[in-house]
């Protein structure tokens, strides 16, 4: 392993995120961080990603337009052989989890996808991530190069730009082949802009909710609690469509740790519990006693919410 | 349509409990089930060739009792199935490299179908890997599906945007769980099932032999979540009161 880095994102965040951790990896071996960019405007974006931390921005197929998976593996393929980098960084967005297993597969490389944690153990390249929903931290090891590994938005701070770093731009004469796919409209979708991540007090609504309209109730508990967001499991986000998908928490949603999570309505089946585990306090009302909700919860009240959630409020209203 | 969904046989991930002296999860003695997505996917396969005719294929890497898993899709409509049996210490690599060498196999597959994640690994590997492997289009989280003679078109949940694409075949299809309602097999059909083709093949079979995983697993440790759970039953004016004094002392109300 010789750590020569090569970054990509779908976005300038996440690239710069991964620049992070790229740079710690190749300067402990003394080698170079690049970062791939395509499209028609990439020349301009370049020094960016210079000011935090790449050594070189190789620029590639200028004629490609958005993201399709086929294109951008082709074009990545072309250059780790080219340069023979040997780690690839990617995001962990729906585009990059497409990208990376696919370019993994045409380089015959390991990928892990949702890596934690990436470090160098007496010269072995090792990733940590989470498996069985949240019951267990797997540690992988690449037995090869090169190495593909997916990481999540936020599991590294972007370096502080430095504008008199310097370093190369280079174009590469990669270009990708053709595809029988195409992309026919790309919707964006109807974001609240909500950021249940960050979020201090969460109250979340499953399926119990009869409508989308009694999520009204759930305003007055918010209004009652300061400074709550609300989150909702898949079903409300993903087959409902009550609310975006900003609030969707869970495996496949976003991973959340409030000091207060109450979930309202909710069965509590793993997938969700895995995007709140890290909770500070977890409150669960449910009307079935036996829902697992409440064995992952440390208050619970077995009640019909439309019950309970009106009285809470009054309760927690007495005590302001 | 020649169609193959790829599932996979996975331990009840909400069955694990994590052995407190060894902190170590524990896989043994839990139930084995088909990953829920899969059922969709096969679920999806029966859609399209009710549509536009051809057969089903399902196929799975795994050890010899995920046999049991594909007598469950072949009794949900698969016309035949395909056990290829795991090598030790089988990695995403070798799993990937298998089903694109038994796809290969089989000859003039038009579709290959596959969940979007698998319920226990949750990596979204498999399908975007075979696709590479083949060079093939893929078409990711898709939603909805519409398949016609010579297309087949997706609406895929990308997060931030949903885009609308199509493809020629061959494809590489993985699909999201918002996709269809798997049915449920009749007994006719779970007897009938036993009379379908079941074939075992070998890692040798496919020209993997000695092919080596790219990834290792050198530790998996337990993650234990301890929680006070005290519940309230009764009376729900008193439950509320203890829950708002409860919380009003842990000092998490805002
Ligand atoms: C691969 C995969 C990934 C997934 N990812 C996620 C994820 O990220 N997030 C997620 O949330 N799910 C996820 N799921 C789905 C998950 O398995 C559950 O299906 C889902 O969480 C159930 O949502 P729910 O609790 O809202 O609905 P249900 O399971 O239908 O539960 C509704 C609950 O409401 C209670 N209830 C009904 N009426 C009332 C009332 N009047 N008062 C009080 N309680 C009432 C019921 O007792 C029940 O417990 C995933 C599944 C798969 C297979
Ligand atoms: N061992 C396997 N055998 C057959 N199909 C698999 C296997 N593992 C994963 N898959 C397929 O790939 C999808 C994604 O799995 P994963 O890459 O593990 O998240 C699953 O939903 C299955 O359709």
């Amino acid at each position: 392993m010789i750590m020569m880095v090569l970054i990509y994102s779908d976005t300038e965040k996440g690239a710069l995120e991964l620049l992070s951790k790229g740079r710690e990896l190749a300067d402990a071996a003394g080698r170079k961080v690049s970062v791939v960019i395509t499209g028609p405007d990439a020349g301009s974006r370049a020094k960016r990603f210079i000011e935090h931390g790449a050594d070189r921005v190789i620029l590639a197929a200028p004629s490609l337009e958005g993201f399709k998976a086929e294109e951008i593996a082709d074009v990545l393929e072309g250059i780790v052989k080219d340069e023979k980098e040997d780690v690839i960084l990617i995001s962990s967005t729906k585009n990059g989890k497409e990208l990376a297993p696919r370019l993994a597969a045409m380089l015959d490389a390991g990928c892990v996808t949702d890596a934690t944690s990436i470090d160098i153990d007496s010269g072995r390249l090792r990733v940590e991530r989470t498996v069985y929903s949240g019951n267990a931290v797997a540690k992988e090891e690449f037995a090869s190069t090169p190495a593909v590994i997916t990481v999540p938005g936020k599991a590294f701070d972007p370096l502080p730009p430095d504008p008199s770093r310097t370093g190369e731009v280079i174009e590469a004469a990669v270009q990708p082949g053709g595809h029988g796919s195409r992309i026919i409209e790309v919707k964006k979708m109807v974001s609240e802009g909500v950021n249940v991540e960050d979020a201090e007090i969460i109250v979340s609504c499953g399926r119990g909710f009869k409508s989308s309209d009694d999520l009204k109730m759930l305003e007055e508990l918010a209004d009652t609690l300061n400074g709550v967001t609300l989150g909702c499991s898949r079903p409300i986000a993903a087959d409902l469509k009550w609310l975006s998908d900003d609030h969707w928490i869970g495996l496949s949603g976003h991973k959340v740790k409030p000091k207060l999570y109450v979930a309202c309505g909710i069965s509590g089946q793993i997938q969700h519990v895995a995007g709140m585990r890290d909770s500070g306090i977890i409150v669960a009302i449910n009307k079935d006693p036996d829902a697992p909700i409440f064995n992952s919860a440390d208050y619970g009240i077995v009640g019909d919410l439309y019950q309970v959630i009106p009285k809470l409020v009054e309760a927690l209203k007495a005590r302001k | 349509m020649n169609i193959v969904v790829c599932a996979k046989q996975v331990v009840d991930v909400g069955e694990i409990k994590v052995n407190p002296s060894t902190n170590k999860p524990v896989l043994e003695g839990i139930p084995r089930k088909i990953s829920d997505i899969d059922k969709n996917a096969m679920e999806e396969a029966i859609r399209i060739k009710e549509k536009l005719g051809g057969k089903i294929t399902a196929m799975t890497v795994g050890p010899p009792d995920a046999r049991e898993r594909i007598k469950e899709l072949l009794a949900m409509g698969a016309d035949e199935g395909v056990l290829i049996e795991a090598p030790e210490n089988a990695d995403y690599h070798l799993v990937s490299r298998a089903l694109a060498r038994g796809i290969e196999k089989m000859g003039d597959v038009d579709i290959v179908l596959c969940g979007e994640a698998s319920i226990d690994m949750f990596s979204g590997q498999v399908g975007p890997r075979i696709a590479g492997h083949l060079r093939i289009p893929q078409l990711t989280y898709a939603f909805r599906l519409e398949a016609d003679e010579g297309k087949i078109r997706a609406d895929r949940n990308m997060g931030d945007t949903m885009v609308i694409s199509e493809s020629t075949y061959p494809v590489v299809v993985t699909v999201t769980k918002e996709i269809n309602e798997p049915r449920l097999p009749s007994l006719m059909q779970i007897l009938g099932s036993a009379n379908k083709p079941l074939n075992e093949w070998k890692m040798g079979d496919l020209g993997l032999e000695g092919e080596a995983p790219r990834v290792t697993e050198v530790d998996l440790s337990g993650v234990s979540m301890e929680r006070k759970n005290v519940i309230f039953k009764d009376d729900l004016d008193e439950a509320v009161n203890e829950l708002a004094d409860r919380l009003a002392k842990e000092g998490v109300t805002g």
